[in-house]
């Protein structure tokens, strides 16, 4: 009871193994291109989480910190092509489906 | 069951954890995309919480600017642009579940197992501001990463436009008037 309630980096842990099993779950199973893309942003935070809280507990420096500032700016960077070749995919073939954006037959 | 040793922290921590999970769950399961995009909401605020539980202010703060403020306004903008509004069901179907979530359940026990199972060497900091540290590891022993970053940067924003822009005239251009009318009709 007392390792439930007192918060350490196992809790930290757990949640972010959860966290990271949702968003390999969303990236398998959904068709639409933004939602997959929204799967990638659970794995990133959930890496990120893992970072700071290693950081925190294990370390104790500032390490972890720096590399989540670096994760975080590269998401954005991530996100904006995606959202680019969402958009170019759903000019040419006016859907995101990932199924039906297969012109490649193999 | 010892009600002192629930502290202001446990609760903070479980209250964001559980808004966390739930909203990661909205996001992998919701059957409608502006629901999952909502979701998203949910999950990235909490975990910018749980930045600020770990002393890590300024992550936590870049983390509600860039993603909530940022990321997440750009992933509504595309869930927006890229689905017929006028049209009644937008879809957001989940194909393969039944692999895909025990799958998901497997790979979540044997990551906390391994959690679990391994010997941390815990070190006992206090959680104090760190902004001014980040400053200054940023300028000094991660400068060079720190450059490579701008770059990447640059060439990313660079990259979306031109990507977005040459889509727009051949997307006009390259298609026979048939097969326009045959998709948009």
């Amino acid at each position: 009871m007392e390792a439930f309630f007192n918060i350490g980096l196992n809790h930290f842990l757990i949640l972010s193994a959860i966290l990271f099993g949702l968003g390999l779950l969303t990236v398998a199973t959904r068709r639409n291109a933004v939602a997959v893309l929204m799967g990638v942003e659970l794995i990133l935070n959930a890496a990120a989480l893992n970072f700071v809280a290693l950081s925190h507990y294990v370390e104790g420096g500032i390490g972890g910190q720096v590399v989540a500032v670096f994760i975080i700016v590269l998401a954005a960077a991530e996100a904006a092509i995606a959202l680019a070749i969402v958009l170019a995919i759903f000019r040419h073939f006016r859907t995101i489906d990932s199924a039906d954006t297969s012109t490649l037959q193999g | 069951m010892d009600l002192s040793l629930i502290t202001p922290g446990t609760l903070f921590f479980y209250l964001l954890a559980t808004v966390i999970v739930i909203s990661a769950m909205g996001v992998a399961l919701a059957p409608n995309i502006l629901y999952s995009a909502f979701a998203l909401l949910g999950t990235l605020g909490g975990v910018a919480g749980l930045y600020l539980y770990l002393g890590a202010d300024f992550v936590g703060i870049a983390q509600l600017l860039i993603y909530v403020g940022g990321i997440l306004v750009l992933i509504l903008f595309a869930v927006l642009l890229t689905n017929k509004i006028g049209e009644v069901n937008i879809t957001n179907l989940s194909q393969g579940l039944m692999v895909g979530a025990p799958s998901a359940i497997a790979l979540i026990a044997i990551l906390v197992k391994m959690a679990l199972g391994t010997e941390w060497p815990t070190v006992e900091t206090a959680s104090a501001p760190t902004t001014a540290r980040l400053g200054d590891a940023f300028l000094k022993e991660y400068l060079l990463p720190f450059e490579f970053t701008s770059i990447v940067l640059l060439m990313a924003l660079v990259g979306a436009m031109v990507i977005a822009r040459r889509a727009a005239k051949e997307g006009t251009k390259e298609l026979p008037p048939e097969t326009h009318d045959r998709l948009l009709g």
